[in-house]
């Protein structure tokens, strides 16, 4: 870790100004992703402005039923918070998969869509990482890469240029609900759908996403359409916690009066450099009741084109079965977390 | 005597850990204390040609950056760097040459007045290197095997014995068969503590060293020869230790360079790993087993065939007992066992929590059950089939041996009569179910060892040994041990260890402390309590006046008549006899060789695992798992069973989870951080349950203890892979079994 | 492949080190003048300046749990934080959850009696930060059931596996405390 000078202002413009006069600032809010990184010599800003002072730790229900999430509210507050639980159980229940209860407490929702991959080649400054220096080749290619992406990851040369995956558990929610990433900057405000805030790494890996130098995320906001009774987050991983995705699911349904799926989003995490949806494959569920070879017939259109690199191919037959799992639990409104192992409550 | 041996007792040291206040390496302070921070090579194999630091110097605050070009003269013959625990072969240097051997050798120690800023300094170092071919796949590197150099550690690790009777031709006319190759990834050790040496520079140019090591002579050993010094100039002192599970059992290069860093610069000096660098030395060896048995359709097993092959590093032969279990286990009259090793470009691998036992008996053991399902026989039956109190790898019988019990005991609690044998056979909603059992072996090993007891004039006992306590338990059971030999309440008694000072004692390792050092407890109190005796003769007018040794015992802080208990001596009076000083006795345990050598010693288990596997995602989880033990005399059934649970998750991590992934085309292992090397978190573990069945022993060592430091994960990861064979139909022979394995 | 890597890394600016600033600290209700960088996190903070050793370092990187401490009652990782962004907090270590006389059995927290009771150590190493992390669990107040306690424990590794025992020995102290105490 390099040395840093640091300060702490208390409004936004304030901090915007900052950053923006600094050479290579950094804001820190949780900094459970930004510290991480600096001891691993991976980050190296000169200057951190500490945003935890700002006025951004509200939870405000917006006029026309959505709900805004200040940046600076922790993922445990968020996940816990009245609203969200009624609301947006599913968001909930995201961010109660990832990570684990202290950083949680740390990590704050703003910091959380900044969260960078947890490729091993990134961490490890004696290898080869396109991300991390660009030009320099991707280890995990040829490497150990059971975590990669195994979608999105064409690049316009033949071989890829990063195969990293997206880490975070909530932004998969985040992409199912369709929320909107609310940001102030040098030229002003302005909002970006949670679809266009991740990007695929295509010639620029170093790029995680689409916000320009000097932008704060103040809020994120979640549109008026809840999915409170038919969803789940299933996430498939190598313990039973405190461990990131192999591959994570995100399903949100409404139903009709008859059982009829009226409206079907599916998000994938662990699969690509930012959470994965197809709307087509989506469409296919529009209308239609549960059924095993249509939700297998949606998985299969969910991961076309996917591809392996070795270690990580698993995950395409992963994937599929996952979704069609999730699907199956959404549907049936039975929100576990593909855990039937549970024991009743005893304290 | 006092009767705390047996008693479920809690840790004498648990108000200490529980408060914060015991104290590990990282945590003891000197004055003007500097903090080292080491450098690590990118590279796996070649040269440094040059290497630059300048930059880092340059910061103020920066005190200096030991290279392989500015170091100190240091010792240079090979045998000045062999530690108790050395594989034959030239042990590693640091900073020695310009050579690098592997990836993630230390190549610099930067020195700083604060922590942070050696980290920093050290980020700026650049290094060119020359670099050289590597090779690091064991897998395809077979055809490279040999045999393996002998030297001291192979009296410890005899290679197996040779063939006997005719293997290939009753194997070839036997009616039920098996064969399959086994393998494991290299394991670290990964305890939570991160290795660390205080050396605290004392005015005289003596050292003090806080080091984090299961044997604090061992390290001051390496010191002393290392540099040169004088035993009396070098103290080691290690009172708590963060874990080990064997990584302590060789001091580690921050101990080299600590040390080289503070004689360089007269000053303190506190070097720390970093949880990345804890993947910088030795581990578990990745391994490769053959295994080919033969039975009749009775299922006695008549021909064993096990072979093994094993890495090591370039530069020391580190061997284990791998193929020499299934005759151990199983007493088949036609044997053929092989062992041998590869040298790669990686560091010496490491002893680590049953080394080689728990690579050869999970193979052993996954072997016999697919030969149960072979011959259509029970797996627990089947191994009752093939019992046998003879050890016929050496061809002796087992001091004790209440593995039958074991099985019963385990059997009835686990209910493993209910067992449908059929694969596939129990579900619950998604999840397939599946029971499996294993048996479990580790040797019961004695050393010998040295202890010192000293009641004192306010008649408090004080017991000291340079042994360690990793969380084992040691300074709980020595108290009791010393406690109830004199006849004293625990707190009067104070046992001490970790401190090189101390009366000689092994390197705690090999679940063998609760024997040695507890046999070198005894003796010193006994010992001790006869000095007492007789100067409480001299008492004048004492009711013990004409007793004989044999005629008095120990009780409630006096020693007594047996025969009448109203004639007594309080020690307190016995030690006031001693003209106002304390009474003192040191005292050796030896190991009764001439009784042991006609037995072999061992300690065994029976296990029974269930698991659920989702069908479709190849979750596993273990759901219960039962232990039972026979593992000699429980000294304190708390202690022991923290003991045996922490086996138990071991085994469900080596059978589940832990694995150091290399990847070959850099020669590096890559998932070297808590986050991607996955060991068990809380939500993994389920319901463990921990069986002690009775077992004496008189011949193992005079407690009649066998250690369980090993015994608790020896069994569990082929009960686990059995169990996952008996709920998806797949027989996983490559550990860890992750889920991608499963699909 | 072989890739190569470029010999210096990108564009860093000249070594510099900023100076350090007197931060205060309340830790355990004690204020604590510490001189500090920015760089130095509240672990190091706690560990090598206010010599505080009680909270361990296990990883560093949020990974295991050991540096567990409570700040404003919740917990934490204190490896992953600075300790200048703590300045004005609540700081509660493993040092502060006894009261009066750590000698004195009496005076240890319900917590730390549980885990000598249910032997729920073996090392000790993670112990501390497995009470800060039990006592923050019951100050969050979500688990209800034992595989809760075992979910939400799970962000603190200890290898020498005594789960089983921590959770029996959170679970018991749990039955007792009074629901809203
Ligand atoms: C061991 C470990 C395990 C984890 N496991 C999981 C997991 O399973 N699932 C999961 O989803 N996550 C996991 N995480 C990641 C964790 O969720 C993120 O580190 C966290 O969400 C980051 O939030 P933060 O507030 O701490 O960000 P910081 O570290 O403070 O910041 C991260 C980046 O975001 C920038 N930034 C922060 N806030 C803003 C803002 N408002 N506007 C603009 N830029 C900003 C910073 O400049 C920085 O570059 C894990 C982390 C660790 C260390
Ligand atoms: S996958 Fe991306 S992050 Fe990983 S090494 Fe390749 S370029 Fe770097
Ligand atoms: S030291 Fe902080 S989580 Fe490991
Ligand atoms: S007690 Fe040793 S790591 Fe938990």
């Amino acid at each position: 870790m390099n040395s840093f000078s640091y300060s702490r202002p208390d409004d936004v413009n304030a901090a915007v100004g900052e950053i923006s006069e600094q050479t290579q600032a950094k804001f820190i809010a949780g900094g459970t992703n930004l510290l991480d990184l600096m001891k691993e010599n991976v980050e190296h800003p000169q200057h951190l402005v500490d945003i935890n002072h700002l006025p951004l730790g509200f939870i405000d229900e917006l006029p026309e039923g959505g709900l805004r999430l200040g940046a600076l509210v922790t993922n445990a507050d968020t996940a816990y918070h009245e609203l969200v639980q009624k609301n947006y159980p599913l968001l909930s229940m995201a961010i109660l998969a990832g990570a684990s209860p202290q950083l949680r407490n740390m990590a704050t929702n703003g910091g959380n869509l900044f969260q960078r991959t947890r490729c091993y080649y990134f961490y490890d400054t004696a290898t080869a990482c396109n991300k991390r220096e660009p030009g320099s080749g991707c280890g995990a290619l040829t490497g150990y890469n059971r975590i990669h992406a195994i979608l999105g990851t064409a690049s316009s040369g033949n071989t890829p240029q990063c195969i990293a995956t997206h880490p975070s558990d909530m932004c998969v929610a985040l992409r199912a609900l369709d929320a909107v990433v609310r940001v102030s900057g040098p030229n002003g405000d302005r909002t970006i759908p949670i679809a266009d805030f991740h990007r695929l790494p295509g010639d620029e890996p170093e790029r995680d996403n689409t916000i320009e130098p000097g932008e704060l995320v103040t809020a994120i906001d979640l549109p008026a359409e809840h999915f409170n009774t038919h969803y789940t987050y299933l996430k498939l991983r190598d313990r039973a916690s405190y461990a990131f995705a192999l591959v994570s699911v995100a399903v949100a349904l409404r139903l009709d009066e008859g059982g009829q799926i009226a409206e079907a989003r599916i998000a994938l995490g662990g699969v690509a450099h930012k959470p994965w949806r197809n709307p087509a494959a989506e469409a296919l569920l529009t209308g239609k009741a549960a059924d095993t070879t249509l939700f297998r017939q949606v998985a299969e259109q969910l991961l076309d084109g996917a591809q392996g690199y070795g270690n990580n191919t698993f995950k395409i037959e992963l994937a599929k079965r996952a979704i069609v799992r999730a699907l199956d639990m959404a549907y049936a409104g039975s929100t576990q977390a593909g855990d039937a192992y549970k024991q009743e409550d005893i304290l | 005597m006092s009767n705390y041996i047996g008693k479920p007792l809690s840790r004498v040291d648990g108000v200490a850990k529980v408060t914060g206040k015991a104290k590990y390496a990282a945590e003891f302070d000197a004055p003007d204390l500097t903090y080292g921070y080491v450098v690590s090579s990118t590279i796996t194999k070649g040269r440094i040609t040059h290497i630059e630091t300048s930059e880092a110097l340059s910061l103020p605050g920066v005190l200096s950056v030991i290279t392989h070009e500015n170091r100190p003269k240091i010792a240079w013959l090979d045998m000045s760097y062999k530690d108790q625990d050395a594989p034959p072969g030239s042990p590693f240097r640091p900073l020695r040459d310009n050579k690098i051997s592997y990836s993630g050798q230390p190549i610099a120690l930067v020195v700083a007045e604060t922590f942070e800023l050696a980290r920093y300094a050290a980020s700026l170092i650049r290094v060119d290197y020359r670099e050289a071919p590597h090779e690091t796949n064991l897998d395809t590197n077979l055809h490279r095997a040999r045999k393996p150099k002998s030297g001291l550690a192979s009296l410890l690790k005899p290679p197996p014995p040779k063939p006997r009777g005719n293997f290939d031709e009753v194997y070839a006319a036997s009616p039920a068969k098996v064969e399959g190759r086994y393998s494991h990834s290299p394991e670290h050790h990964n305890p939570m503590e991160m290795f660390a040496s205080t050396v605290v520079y004392e005015k005289d140019g003596k050292l003090t060293i806080y080091d984090k090591t299961q044997g604090a002579q061992n390290s001051q050993l390496y010191v002393t020869q290392a540099f040169n010094m004088s035993f009396s100039d070098v103290r080691v002192i290690s009172p708590f230790v963060g874990g080990a599970f064997g990584s302590g059992l060789r001091p580690q290069y921050q101990l080299f360079l600590a040390v080289m860093a503070a004689r360089e610069l007269k000053r303190s000096v506190r070097v720390t790993l970093t949880r990345q660098q804890m993947f910088t030395f030795g581990h578990r060896p990745a391994t490769i087993q053959n295994i080919a048995l033969g039975a009749d359709s009775n299922g006695k097993i008549n021909a064993i065939y096990h072979d093994a092959v094993g890495e090591t590093s370039q530069f020391e032969d580190y061997t284990e007992i791998v193929p020499t279990w299934s005759p151990m286990i199983y007493p088949a009259e036609n044997v053929t066992l092989d062992y041998k090793i590869v040298p790669l470009d990686v560091f010496t691998p490491l002893d680590m929590r049953a080394p080689g036992g728990v690579t050869g008996v999970p193979a052993i053991e996954t072997a016999i059950d697919e030969m149960a399902y072979e011959l259509g026989i029970d797996p627990l039956e089947l191994r009752l089939i093939n019992y046998s109190d003879r050890n016929m790898a050496e061809d002796k019988p087992f001091s004790s041996k209440e593995l039958r019990e074991c099985f019963r005991q385990g059997a009835e609690r686990f209910g493993w009569a209910k067992r449908n044998p059929k694969p596939g056979s129990m579900r619950d909603g998604h999840n397939l179910i599946g029971w499996g059992m294993s048996t479990g072996m580790w040797e019961a090993n004695q050393m010998p060892a040295r202890a010192e007891a000293v009641l004192t004039v306010n008649g408090k006992l004080r017991v000291t040994s340079a042994t360690a306590d990793i969380g084992t338990g040691t300074y709980t059971i020595m108290t009791q041990i010393a406690a109830d030999t004199l006849g004293m309440p625990m707190e009067d008694v104070l046992f001490k260890l970790g401190d090189s000072d101390m009366p000689l004692a092994p390197i705690e390792g090999g679940s063998w402390t609760a024997a040695t050092v507890g046999s070198a407890v005894k003796v010193v109190c006994e010992e001790l309590g006869r000095k007492l005796f007789k100067l409480a003769q001299k008492i004048p007018g004492s009711p013990l006046a004409k007793a004989k040794w044999d005629d008095v015992e120990f009780v409630d802080k006096h020693i007594r008549l047996k025969q009448n208990p109203a004639a007594a001596v309080s020690l307190q009076q016995a030690v006031d006899q001693n003209g106002g000083a304390a009474v003192w006795q040191k005292s050796t345990s030896l190991p009764a060789m001439m009784k042991q050598k006609n037995y072999s010693r061992a300690a065994h288990s029976a296990v029974f695992v269930e698991v659920m596997v989702d069908e479709d995602l190849g979750t596993i989880r273990v759901t219960r798992a039962v232990s039972a033990i026979a593992g000699g005399k429980i000294l304190n059934p708390k202690t022991a069973r923290s003991q045996i649970i922490g086996g138990m998750v071991w085994g469900i991590s080596k059978a589940l989870e832990e694995e150091s992934v290399m990847d070959h085309t850099i020669g590096r292992f890559m998932n070297h951080s808590l986050a991607e090397y996955h060991v068990p978190v809380n939500a993994d573990i389920h319901d463990l349950d921990v069986i002690f069945v009775e077992e004496h022993d008189d011949i193992v060592n005079p407690l009649g203890v066998k250690g369980l430091g090993e015994i608790g994960i020896v069994g569990m990861p082929a009960a686990i892979a059995n169990a996952v064979f008996h709920a998806t139909g797949k027989r996983i022979r490559e550990l860890p079994i992750t889920l991608d394995k499963i699909l | 492949m072989q890739t190569t890597l470029p010999k210096q890394p990108v564009t860093r600016p000249a070594p510099r080190l900023v100076p350090t600033q007197p931060v205060t600290l309340t830790i355990n209700g004690t204020p604590h003048q510490l001189q500090l960088a920015p760089w130095t996190s509240l672990l190091d903070a706690l560990r090598e300046y206010a010599h505080l050793t009680g909270t361990k370092k296990g990883c560093d990187h949020g990974q295991c749990g050991a540096c567990t401490v409570l700040v404003n009652g919740k917990r934490i990782n204190s490896c992953l934080t600075l300790a200048v962004m703590k300045e004005g907090d609540d700081i509660q270590t493993i040092e502060g959850l006894a009261t009066g006389d750590p000698a004195n059995p009496e005076s240890l927290h319900p917590m730390q009696r549980a885990f000598i009771e249910h032997d729920a150590y073996q090392c000790g190493y993670c112990t501390p930060g497995q009470i800060c992390s039990a006592v923050g669990l019951m100050n969050e107040g979500h688990a209800k059931s034992r595989s809760d306690i075992q979910e939400l424990m799970s962000g603190n590794i200890c290898r020498c596996g005594a789960y089983p025992h921590i959770t029996d020995a959170i679970q018991e102290v749990m039955q007792q405390t009074p629901k809203n105490a």
